[in-house]
């Protein structure tokens, strides 16, 4: 199964990636390498097989629903690229 | 056969005395230790050394960030706890390296990425916070390839990390110190740290251990904590020490485990005493030999290291069986769905709203925003594997390769504990080939990949490796040696690799040029 500049240019778009028609077609040829190259899993007979879900073990915890945590805004904040009274800033996105 | 005909000889060496006249800089994480118990040397005598070594190598641009005041800040309570009579941490006195994949509150974490520039974490990785809890000091942030992903730490935003070890042929090429913790091994087998943190999600603490001469361990995923490091594949993330001998790694790898409720994979199991535990005595150990990992056309100088290994094991009283990992071939396919399928899931959260870099064009919208940032944030590397992430995810195409991938990653655990049916670790090389040149596999992503042939495997079934150094191939560049144990017998690996250690007699340092 190999792929052309829409499908690149598809799987950009719902990799919120802008990218140029010049690196788009130069993803062409290398996307298409690489995903030629894993395609031979498709050759592993895994009938009757799992899918694995953990690799080692281990059961799910829950915790007592109470709070631990909170009352860190401003550390929250403190790194935002902008930040306003207390919330994340972006840019208007209702017209 | 030279290491083998000392390794019949073999006698322990003295303890040596350290004096004041020792370069403190080229003792070992234990013998830091116990030399500033002893009061041998003030812990701040040896955090001045390392940090005039790493202030001196700005040509291996191994440190992203250098934080000298941290480590004077430890050392000096360190010397000041000594003085008082307090209890002293495990790690008291000593100062090390921070792979920049760890948040460190209040010091800038990039994850080697432009996306991160700026970023001053206001909290601290667990592993890193048990670190400075035990005493141990910062010397700064080690360089790494960007968002951990690459063999040679190439894809930095910060610029190559260049390797202190160059080929004794007379020519000057830069090689790399491997990847993706490359700051982290160039620093230590300079010594500009006698110990550092890795993390490895397909190699990255065992390769780069190889490519420098240095010991490093992957332990079972599960022991360290992921809370706060930099995520890129969670399912395979560890964290791990690199240092340069075994002991060490044994001594950080204790402070750097154990259960953290904030991991949800993280595994509530008590912490061995590795160290105390540490015996080269293998006497009643089976040594598997996987002969998938014998391909055609392996190196000739890899494939003697590895008979050079095997007869040590046996040396140490070990006996060796041949073992089959019959899935080993797909182990690198399946891992390049699932790897780039949870980093394109994890680096979703990149989005230039919470943190790190923003890229608004004028008059752009929100859709806009993400597209921009994320295009100008992540380097080529980065966005290949996003994007062959989404592609393996997407509508139509998820049970083709990820669904296939986890079933065959399935296969790939159950050759391993099929093959532990007959011996307790396993003995393989650590990559295919010593450290290249820079540049050297660059252009062809797929070459790269196969660098973690040897490493992928263990990573993708969660079990405890480790790397150590053998010798040197005709170029008088370092090779190693990997030990794979059974999921949660670090033991065994440390104790197999301390074997190792004691017969190959490696002591040889890069020459310094830098």
């Amino acid at each position: 199964m190999s792929i052309d500049l829409q499908t690149v240019k598809k799987i950009a778009s719902l990799s919120r990636i802008s990218v140029t028609d010049a690196e788009a077609e130069a993803m062409v040829p290398e996307l298409n390498n690489i995903l030629g190259w894993v395609e031979q899993l498709g050759e592993v007979d895994v009938t009757g097989v799992q899918p694995m879900t953990a690799v080692i073990p281990n059961h799910q915890r829950l915790r007592d629903d109470v709070i631990n945590d909170g009352d860190v805004r401003d550390k929250v904040l403190a790194n935002a690229p902008q930040a306003e009274h207390g919330f994340f800033a972006v840019p208007k996105v209702i017209e | 056969m030279m290491g083998f005909m000392m390794a019949q000889n073999f006698t322990p060496p003295p303890s040596v005395p350290k004096t004041s006249k020792t370069d403190l800089t080229d003792l070992t994480v234990a013998e830091i230790r116990d030399g500033f118990r002893a009061g041998d040397f003030s812990a701040r005598e040896v955090a001045e050394g390392f940090n005039a070594n790493v202030a001196a190598a700005k040509a291996l641009n191994a440190f992203i960030v250098e934080t000298p005041e941290k480590a004077l800040e430890a050392a000096d309570a360190a010397d000041k706890a000594k003085a008082a009579g307090e209890t002293l941490g495990q790690l008291a006195g000593v100062p090390i390296g921070m792979k920049d994949l760890f948040c460190t509150n209040g010091v800038q974490t990039t994850a080697a990425s432009h996306m991160l520039e700026g970023f001053v974490p206001t909290y601290e990785s667990t592993v890193s916070g048990k670190l400075w809890a035990a005493g141990a000091g910062m010397l700064g942030k080690l360089n790494l390839d960007q968002f951990a992903m690459g063999s040679s730490n190439e894809t930095s935003y910060y610029g190559n990390v260049i390797s202190p070890w160059r080929r004794k042929d007379g020519g000057n090429a830069a090689l790399a110190p491997g990847g993706s913790s490359g700051g982290s091994s160039s620093a230590i087998s300079a010594r500009l740290c006698p110990a550092a943190t890795g993390t490895d999600t397909g190699g990255s603490i065992r390769q780069p251990a190889a490519f420098t001469g240095i010991s490093g361990i992957k332990p079972t995923y599960g022991r360290c904590s992921r809370w706060g490091i930099v995520a890129f594949a969670s399912s395979l993330d560890q964290a791990g020490p690199m240092a340069r001998t075994v002991r060490d790694n044994a001594i950080l790898l204790e402070v750097m485990s154990g259960f953290d409720p904030k991991d949800s994979t993280s595994l509530d199991l008590a912490v061995p005493q590795w160290e105390a535990n540490l015996s080269s005595d293998l006497k009643g150990k089976k040594v598997g030999i996987p002969k998938e990992y014998r391909p055609d056309g392996l190196n000739a100088e890899i494939s003697a290291m590895w008979d050079r290994g095997i007869a040590w094991l046996k040396d140490a009283g070990a006996e060796v069986v041949d073992v089959s990992l019959p899935h080993t071939k797909y182990a690198l396919p399946t891992y390049y769905i699932i790897a780039p399928a949870e980093a394109s899931s994890n680096l979703a959260r990149y989005d230039g709203v919470r943190y790190g870099q923003r890229d608004l064009p004028d008059g752009a919208g929100l859709q806009d925003m993400y597209a921009a940032t994320r295009a100008a944030g992540f380097g080529p590397e980065v966005k290949r594997r996003i994007m062959i992430g989404t592609y393996v995810l997407s509508a139509g195409f998820y049970d083709a390769y990820y669904t296939q991938a986890q079933k065959v990653r399935a296969l790939i655990a159950r050759d391993f504990e099929q093959a532990f049916e007959t011996c307790d670790l396993l003995l393989t090389p650590t990559a295919p080939s010593a450290s290249f040149a820079l540049g050297e596999k660059q252009a062809d992503p797929l070459a790269m990949y196969l660098n973690d042939v040897f490493t992928v495997p263990a990573s993708l079934a969660g079990l405890p490796a480790m790397a150590v150094p053998g010798g040197l191939d005709s170029a008088g560049l370092p090779i190693g040696l990997q030990i794979i144990g059974k999921a949660l017998d670090e033991q065994t690996v440390l104790n197999a690799a301390l074997a190792i250690e004691e017969r190959s007699g490696f002591t040889a340092r890069p020459d310094k040029w830098w």
